[in-house]
């Protein structure tokens, strides 16, 4: 058998099974290990150092993001019925995706709780995505739900995903450590750009006479020629463009193919940059994007996008 | 009642947080995580990690506070959404900063980013009502 047809293979058998969970939809309500506890808020808030009085004295609610911590197991892990996904996880071990590695983690809260109420929680699987490539391997995207309910009525959720990989070879720390290959040009003119993408922000060029935005960054305004500048913090937020996908020829210290995007911003300048966690032919022009920072060594951090607006994620 | 500015572009003060060994265990355990690589060095090592690291059930909980040390405690929180970037390893620095993304009369989401040496540890928005 060919890699191209094993692969195919593990990606039709994981499919069905994964069709088969989803189509289970919620398992058993079951009751969590612990209450809602005046104790454990007190232990959550003080090693979280959060002082919000609201989660002290006589009328304390609970901080609403201890909600998955109602529902752990503690040292009694394995003590719980088996779910379904956990078979899910099982095959995806089988075939060598043996990394694990949580990508996103969303709470809705309902209305807060208070010490003293007793909670069930129910798990569905929702999604196995395809097989994505990424930096940490080959893999899968996992995505379940769970909802707790007091008294019959739903009080919060959570959707949770995360990546099962195929680790890559071992590979030698110094290896590891290696530079990313490509380096952007940082001058006088970029180098706000670049300080700005290593604390988080993506910032564009602003005339400081004019107010006017420019993007990519240079010496003298456009409009009025002006050699003042200085920048504005965008929203992170955009719309893809135009794109190209990059499949040939190989690029160092990337994997094709790849997809490279025009994204407009609502602040109205365009800006290059690849697009991650979404397989190159999903790539849609008008689609959301929203801009990520990625490591790429030690020192190196390059803004990228990924799919969605923080509405489309609220 | 104290007033507060929450308009949309409004940025959060800074909230720093070193990562100590005690910081990552005593989160880990108050959240009833015992996994072993949020509390045991050698076990965290040996897994290809460089150091214990914060779990996740804490990261949820530091993003929640950066909002209410600010919002104040009239703040309900309703809705955390996290995009998880690079471990947070003891010995590092963890610095959230953020500002308002929408505001419609009573609720307000605010965008956030929790930074660490190697990278976004956790970025996000923020839910809450007034």
């Amino acid at each position: 058998m060919t890699g191209t047809q094993e692969a195919e293979g593990h990606e039709r058998a994981l499919r069905e099974l994964a069709d088969k969970i989803i189509a289970q939809g919620e398992g058993p309500r079951l009751l969590t290990p612990s209450p809602v506890d005046r104790t454990m808020i007190k232990h959550w808030a003080e090693a979280m150092g959060d002082a919000n009085p609201r989660y002290q004295g006589p009328d304390a609610i609970a901080p609403p993001a201890m909600i998955q911590v109602w529902s752990m197991d503690g040292l009694k892990r394995g003590d719980r019925p088996r779910l379904p996904l956990d078979d899910m996880f099982e095959a995806l071990d089988e075939r060598g995706f043996t990394g694990v590695v949580a990508t996103n983690c969303e709470h809705t809260y309902h209305r807060h709780l208070v010490p003293g109420e007793h909670l069930t929680s129910t798990t569905r699987m929702s999604d196995l995505s395809g097989l994505k490539k990424t930096a940490l391997g080959d893999g899968y995207f996992v995505t379940w739900n769970v909802t707790w309910y007091a008294q019959d009525k739903p009080v919060a959720e959570m959707i949770f995903r995360l990546l099962k990989f195929r680790p890559r070879e071992e590979r030698c720390p110094s290896e590891e450590r290696k530079p990313y290959p490509l380096r952007p040009a940082v001058n006088r003119d970029t180098a706000f750009f670049w300080e700005g993408a290593r604390s988080g922000e993506l910032r564009i060029q602003k005339c400081g006479d004019c107010g006017e935005l420019r993007h990519p960054p240079g010496p003298v305004c456009p409009s009025c020629r002006s050699t003042e500048r200085t920048y504005a913090v965008a929203a992170g937020t955009g719309t893809v463009y135009s794109y190209v996908v990059h499949h040939h020829p190989p690029v160092p210290g990337r994997e094709t193919p790849f997809a490279v995007a025009v994204v407009e911003l609502p602040e109205g300048v365009r800006i290059v940059g690849n697009v991650v966690d979404r397989a190159p032919a999903e790539v849609e022009i008008g689609m959301p994007v929203r801009v990520v920072f990625q490591a790429m060594d030690d020192e190196l951090i390059l803004p990228m996008w990924t799919p969605g607006s923080p509405d489309a994620n609220a | 009642m104290r007033t507060l500015e929450m308009a949309v572009g409004t940025t959060l003060p800074e909230l720093v947080i070193p990562l100590t060994p005690t910081m990552i265990i005593s989160t880990a355990l108050a959240t009833r995580d015992f996994t072993p690589v949020h509390h045991d060095t050698e076990i965290a090592r040996a897994q290809g990690s460089q150091d214990i690291f914060l779990n996740i059930l804490t990261t949820m909980g530091l993003v929640e506070r950066f909002v209410t040390d600010w919002a104040g405690p009239e703040a309900l929180i309703r809705g955390i959404n996290v995009k998880l970037g690079v471990p947070a390893y003891a010995g590092d620095t963890l610095t959230f900063s953020g500002a308002v993304a929408e505001r419609d009369g009573d609720t307000c989401v605010v965008d956030v980013r929790g930074m660490v040496s190697l990278g976004p540890h956790a970025t996000g928005t923020v839910r809450f009502t007034l």
